[in-house]
């Protein structure tokens, strides 16, 4: 029954918004829970009060089996933890970096040196160990973020979107490095906005929307109820919307919906062929369409698939989803 | 490990990537240092003719005030560098480390004694240039000097707590400067206090930076013979009154800025 990480009724006020609304979760001993959820609905948050930074307004948890709010300190020793925004110093180099937070993991002098030298190695950072952080690419120092956070070899991590403004190549890559520490029985609370990391990444999924849960489940239960590809079609003229939507409803799996303004999205099956079919069926009826694509699903789907809307504070959509 | 001696080694941890910083970074340094070489040379230059310390000089009397205003200027770096690593987001890494919860405020207030090490030890090469010189024993002297950098190390606590408030570098200069300026211009940093009018010049006498200025003064034999014994109990017993000041700083704004440390997101 217990996991890694157990929290019950979570909730945390600013103000007047609600950034956790009650969350609960459970995460089983080396297993990864990915949060997905937009920029605002508490991912950060929910990682923050876990990583024993903020402090909730009601709720408890524990923490590798430390209680939250009784023994903060012993929960900091159990975790690693690695933020959206790189949290590595510049202008201290490579090694100087996580010798710095091995010392302060109290490794001691000799092995905190040791371990440096082995995650830079392993992090491919080797030839990079000595230069200044400020002269890193984007994806070396979120390699170098996420070495800080296993300094310790904590058995519970938490990564607050760890490839977010990292271009598809470092994204790919950090996926390989976060599969290869989870292999290692390491239990992961990752957020994400991306529905594809997820999947990469997680045996669980929460979505989360305005600081509550509002759908659990595999990547694969999640995709079930969106839909696994799905056609967007965009339409010229307002009046051409709702014939597109009647069209998509009869070939799609699911029900077609309206995205934007003369944007209708349907979850479908079949592939190309089914692509084909449907274009077929929108020439047929002479509907002018601007752009017609077939994609995989995004945050956005999820959100539309589960709340009826969309996903509202989304800024980037899923970047490497296009297939049309 | 016991509390005691993890805030040693982990403040000692901080205080060390500092360091390391101030050598990746020589820039802030060389700005450091030449802005108390520019205020000797301004004020020994500019008003030295034209404001008269009776029995003295002017340039022997403004080397005290300069010393005092620089140290206090420079407890402006500790409210930065704390205000940097928040924004940077380090500060969230080490609050989520196991590490001592004051260090990074140790460690910090610790490193930023070197700022005035140095900041002092130019502006000690500057005065002298300008005809600035010690009247007293090397041990006086000495005494002067570490008055000096304990006032400042008191005053940096304050500016770590500043620091740990406001969200920004910019801020936080801004933000110094309204307090700083006052607080060594309404003082006998730059003209002997009694000058100064009414409700300055009370301000001024119970003011702990005149007190420093003053203790520094004695404590280099800058004060001319003859000069009549100041009036108020704080420039009487001006270095019990400057330390008075550094414990009752310390043990106010240490507290308060470990305790915001420990709660800020």
């Amino acid at each position: 029954m217990s996991g890694a990480v157990e929290a019950t009724g979570l909730v945390k006020r600013y103000k007047e918004v609600t950034a956790l609304d009650g969350l609960d979760l459970h995460v089983p001993e080396g297993t990864v829970l990915a949060l997905l959820g937009p920029n605002g609905a508490g991912k950060t948050t929910a990682v923050s009060i876990l990583a024993t930074l903020l402090q909730p307004d009601a709720g408890s948890a524990t923490v590798a089996g430390a209680d939250l709010l009784a023994s903060p300190a012993e929960v900091r020793r159990r975790i690693g933890l690695s933020g959206q925004f790189a949290a590595v110093d510049e202008h201290l180099t490579g090694f100087e970096n996580l010798d710095m937070i091995g010392r302060l993991y109290h490794l001691g002098r000799a092995a905190a040196r040791a371990r440096a030298r082995a995650l830079l190695e392993r992090f491919n950072l080797t030839a990079a160990a000595d230069r200044p952080v400020k002269t890193y690419s984007g994806g070396m120092r979120r390699r170098l973020d996420l070495a800080g956070a296993i300094v310790a070899e904590p058995p519970v991590l938490f990564l607050d979107e760890p490839t977010t403004g990292l271009d598809p190549r470092g994204r790919t890559e950090m996926w390989g490095v976060i599969r290869a520490l989870v292999g290692r029985g390491t239990t992961l609370l990752l957020t994400t906005q991306y529905l594809e990391e997820a999947d990469q990444l997680a045996d669980d999924i929460v979505v989360i929307d305005h600081g509550r849960e509002i759908a659990h489940g595999t990547a694969d239960e999640l995709k079930a109820r969106v839909g696994g590809e799905r056609i967007e079609i965009t339409v010229t003229s307002p009046d051409a919307v709702e014939p597109a939507r009647l069209i998509l409803d009869r070939f799609s799996d699911g029900r077609a919906q309206v995205a934007r303004s003369r944007t209708v999205t349907a979850p479908i099956s079949g592939g190309p062929g089914a692509f084909r079919e449907v274009l077929a069926a929108i020439e047929e009826a002479a509907i002018a369409v601007y752009d017609v694509g077939l994609r995989r699903p995004t945050l956005d789907d999820v959100f539309l698939a589960l709340t009826g809307h969309a996903a509202q504070p989304s800024e980037e959509a899923e970047p490497n989803g296009e297939a049309s | 490990m016991k509390g005691l001696l993890r805030l040693a080694v982990d403040s000692h941890v901080i205080a060390k990537r500092n360091v390391i910083k101030i050598k990746r970074v020589p820039e802030v340094l060389v700005f450091v240092l030449i802005s108390p070489i520019m205020f000797v040379l301004l004020f020994a230059y500019v008003f030295g003719d034209s404001i008269a310390i009776p029995g003295g000089s002017y340039r022997e009397f403004l080397i005290g005030g300069i010393f005092a205003q620089t140290v206090v200027f420079g407890a402006t770096f500790t409210g930065a560098g704390l205000a940097d690593d928040m924004q940077k987001g380090i500060m969230s890494r080490f609050r989520a480390l196991p590490m001592s919860r004051a260090a990074v405020l140790v460690g910090r207030t610790a490193s930023d004694v070197i700022y005035n090490v140095l900041s002092l030890a130019i502006m000690a090469i500057t005065g002298l240039i300008v005809g600035w010189r010690l009247h007293t024993g090397p041990l006086e002297a000495a005494a002067g000097f570490a008055l000096l950098l304990a006032f400042a190390y008191a005053f940096s606590w304050v500016m770590a707590y500043v620091g740990l408030l406001v969200p920004s570098v910019e801020v936080i200069n801004n933000a110094s400067f309204m307090v700083i300026f006052p607080l060594t211009f309404i003082a006998n940093t730059f003209v002997p206090s009694e000058n100064l009018p009414g409700v300055l010049r009370a301000f001024a006498e119970w003011n702990p930076v005149s007190a420093v200025t003053q203790a520094a003064r004695e404590l280099f034999g800058n004060i001319p013979p003859g000069t009549p014994e100041p009036s108020v109990w704080p420039l009487q017993n001006a270095v019990a009154y400057t330390l008075i000041w550094v414990v009752a700083i310390i043990a106010v704004f240490a507290p308060l800025a470990v305790n915001r440390y420990r709660r800020r997101p």
